[in-house]
């Protein structure tokens, strides 16, 4: 299954016996001497601290739901009865939910990174590709799990987001309606919210198979962006990376614990507290903290569906960025231009997040300019600040990426990794 | 490469600490009109990595909870044994099974329940006993609206969690009553202005006034100290931040049990990762990189 010479020798009877049937033994020995790239910077351990991610969600989500209820009339009950009453549900429960804000804080310094880095340039297009899904996966996933504590939050955004396909021209009326089993969110949508909430963990674990397949097919990317050419580039994947992973993962767990233990409802809303009523809307209604930035996309724009085609639209763009970057140099170190408008990128997704937040029609603050002839207040709204950071969301991969690509001139890039490490760290090695 | 670790890792921990600001501060949407109340922000005994509910307080809070708040409002995701459990009010150590515990049980024989008598198949009334749950103070939600000009009482059990501002925003609310009333609130008959609500009108009416309940000495264990704590005086102020006590313990039950398992546990991972570091650098000691 990896892109490298097997250099496993089953030394007992009972190993060559299954190393003949299936080799599977081989296989993690294979993946133990993966042979990576020897600059790989904490940037990269993040692949390791997700997949523990998905097991934490995977075996806590599987204990609640032993004891949840995905019945309205119980729902909001019984997660209450497992934080009170549920041997160690009172640390299931945040561990699950904390649990997935910190999978999408991992996520998303993945992704970012391996933007940074061109991780999605050839050989590995299908790489990034298929964690493009899992995200996307991962997306469905949350908001599906959001819904079964039964809270206002939980109610209210399911009925947004399912409002988005009545949206849908022709057919979005039906269509909402047989995805909520009902003319609204209703006893029939939690259960088979329930239901695909159980299912699509798995789907991810499936994807994250490929995905790590893939990875080992194309082998890592690496912060220079030069493909390992001698063994010297390269170094065997234990101990030296599940050395340095298991750190990361520590100081990962580390602010895990933090908001588990001290502030388990810091990544929550207060609103979420008080059980679905469908005759009551809250006063503003907003997603958990990982979907601001699209939320913002798609308020940025007053008609429906165009916001819900923007928003699909941020996703999509991810899915064809291979083909979008024009340039062959992967790194962005050695690319300053590329570089600068990435920090921008970077500055503007926190922005979207900021907009998705906020009230559309509250002024931005510190950007009020005192007040028209009829007393309203001047200055940009966040409607306005969401509309620039959308428009410069898209120009960067539909434009800048595209041009830059053709008309940059990178820096000169080193001829191998190992002349890279030995260029910046020349105390540590003699030079050859 | 010391320094870029470093730094790599401390862009990591503003990004985090960025999202732990941006999760608690969210701007505390206190006040209706344009009032010019200030929130009281107390300093809560449960507060910070080591706080612990303060025992005699919640012991007062559940004292006015049963002589003012739950003549309308219950506490549906309470038992009466939880009021035993470990970190709750009334826990001691000599009756590790709440159901035993004098003090519970005399609280849950002081409610009527609402039972089924297995003879005859009738209704009946009977003291509660630790393993019932809270009543319900209301046959139906439109009983309670019946008896409250339209308006329903709120559960209680969780009040503390599902209000952006938690304690400070229950404590000042209980005090507000007194506010002065700008111009542009109008009141309608059976509403009350109350700054902390949102567009300042509240249905209840002010529930406590000085002197309302009579505070009684309070014996707690703790630490293996016995102390008597005197009985203060019951004003506003007092009585309102003893039921917010004893909510807070109400919304988050279990707090003093995740604290100390939160503290060890920080403990062994920060070891951890100093073992992992170490191992890290000796691993990588021949590898330039």
């Amino acid at each position: 299954m990896s892109g490298h010479p097997s250099t496993y020798e089953p030394k007992y009877a009972a190993t060559k016996w299954m190393d003949q049937r299936l080799p599977i033994i081989r296989m993690g020995a294979d993946f133990m001497s993966f042979p990576s790239p020897r600059n790989l910077n904490y940037w990269w351990t993040f692949g390791g601290i997700l997949a523990l991610c998905l097991v934490s969600q995977i075996i806590t989500g599987i204990i609640l739901a032993m004891h949840y209820v995905p019945h309205i009339d119980h729902a909001f009950d019984s997660v209450q009865r497992i934080k009170r009453d549920v041997p160690f549900g009172w640390l299931l429960q945040p561990m699950h939910a904390v649990g997935a804000s910190m999978f999408f804080f991992a996520v998303y310094v993945h992704m970012f990174r391996g933007l940074y880095y061109g991780s999605y340039k050839a050989p590995r297009e299908l790489l990034w590709i298929i964690g493009c899904l899992i995200y996307l996966v991962m997306m469905a996933t949350g908001f599906l799990g959001y819904t079964l504590p039964w809270g206002q939050m939980s109610f209210w955004g399911a009925t947004v987001i399912t409002g988005f396909f009545g949206a849908v021209p022709v057919v979005g009326e039906s269509l909402q309606e047989w995805l909520l089993g009902g003319y609204s969110v209703d006893n029939a949508t939690l259960n088979r919210f329930f239901a695909l909430h159980f299912l699509l963990p798995f789907v991810i674990a499936a994807l994250v198979g490929l995905h790590v397949w893939a990875l080992h097919h194309a082998g890592q990317n690496n912060p220079v962006g030069i493909t390992p050419k001698t063994k010297q580039d390269t170094l065997a994947f234990h101990p030296f990376y599940t050395v340095k992973d298991g750190f990361a993962v520590c100081m990962f767990l580390l602010i895990f614990a933090f908001f588990i233990f001290y502030q388990p409802d810091a990544l929550g809303h207060a609103d979420n507290y008080v059980r679905a009523d469908a005759l009551k809307t809250p006063a503003h209604i907003v997603p958990e903290w990982y979907f601001l930035p699209f939320y913002a996309i798609l308020r940025a724009v007053p008609d429906k569906l165009m916001g819900i085609l923007l928003m699909l639209g941020a996703i999509a763009v991810l899915f064809v960025l291979p083909w979008l970057d024009t340039s062959k140099v992967r790194s962005m170190r050695f690319r300053p231009v590329a570089r600068m408008f990435f920090l921008v990128f970077l500055f503007f997704c926190f922005i979207l997040g900021w907009c998705g937040a906020e009230t559309p029609d509250d002024m931005v603050p510190f950007m009020t300019f005192g007040t028209n002839a009829a007393g309203e207040p001047m200055g940009m709204n966040f409607t306005w600040l969401s509309r620039i950071a959308t428009f410069y969301y898209f120009a960067f991969f539909l434009i800048i990426l595209p041009v830059l690509g053709l008309v940059e001139r990178p820096k000169e890039r080193p001829d191998s990794i190992t002349k890279s490490v030995l260029g910046h760290d020349q105390a540590a090695a003699p030079a050859e | 490469m010391r320094s870029k670790t470093l730094k790599t890792i401390l862009v990591a921990a503003t990004a985090i600490a960025g999202m732990a600001i941006g999760g608690t501060t969210i701007a505390f949407a206190a006040g209706g009109g344009n009032s010019d109340y200030e929130m009281v922000h107390k300093h809560w005994h449960f507060k910070g990595m080591r706080g612990s509910y303060d025992r005699a307080a919640a012991q007062r809070g559940y004292q006015v909870y049963r002589e003012v708040c739950s003549s309308c409002h219950a506490l549906e995701q309470l038992s009466f044994r939880h009021l035993g459990d470990k970190g709750a009010p009334y826990f001691d150590k000599a009756y590790p099974n709440p159901n035993d515990n004098p003090y519970v049980k005399t609280f849950a024989a002081d409610w009527t329940i609402k039972d089924i008598d297995e003879e005859t198949g009738d209704v009946i009334e009977r003291p509660g006993i630790p393993a019932d749950k809270f009543p319900m103070i209301y046959d139906n939600p439109a009983a309670a609206r019946a008896s409250n000009g339209g308006s329903l009482p709120p559960d209680l059990s969780v009040m503390v969690s599902a209000r952006t501002g938690g304690a400070d925003y229950l404590y000042n609310l209980l005090i507000a009553y007194d506010a002065k009333k700008p111009d542009d609130v109008e009141i309608t008959p059976g509403l009350y202005y109350n700054p902390v609500m949102d567009g300042g009108k509240i249905a209840m009416a002010p529930p406590l006034s000085d002197g309302q309940v009579d505070y009684a000495p309070i014996t707690v264990t703790e630490n293996g100290e016995t102390k008597v704590i005197p009985a203060p005086e019951a004003t506003v102020e007092q009585m309102a931040a003893d039921v917010t006590e004893f909510l807070a313990w109400s919304a988050d039950p279990k707090m003093e049990q995740r604290k100390s398992i939160g503290f060890a546990t920080m403990l062994y991972l920060l070891i951890l990762s100093v073992l992992m570091w170490f191992s890290y650098k000796r691993v990588w000691r021949n590898v330039s990189h």
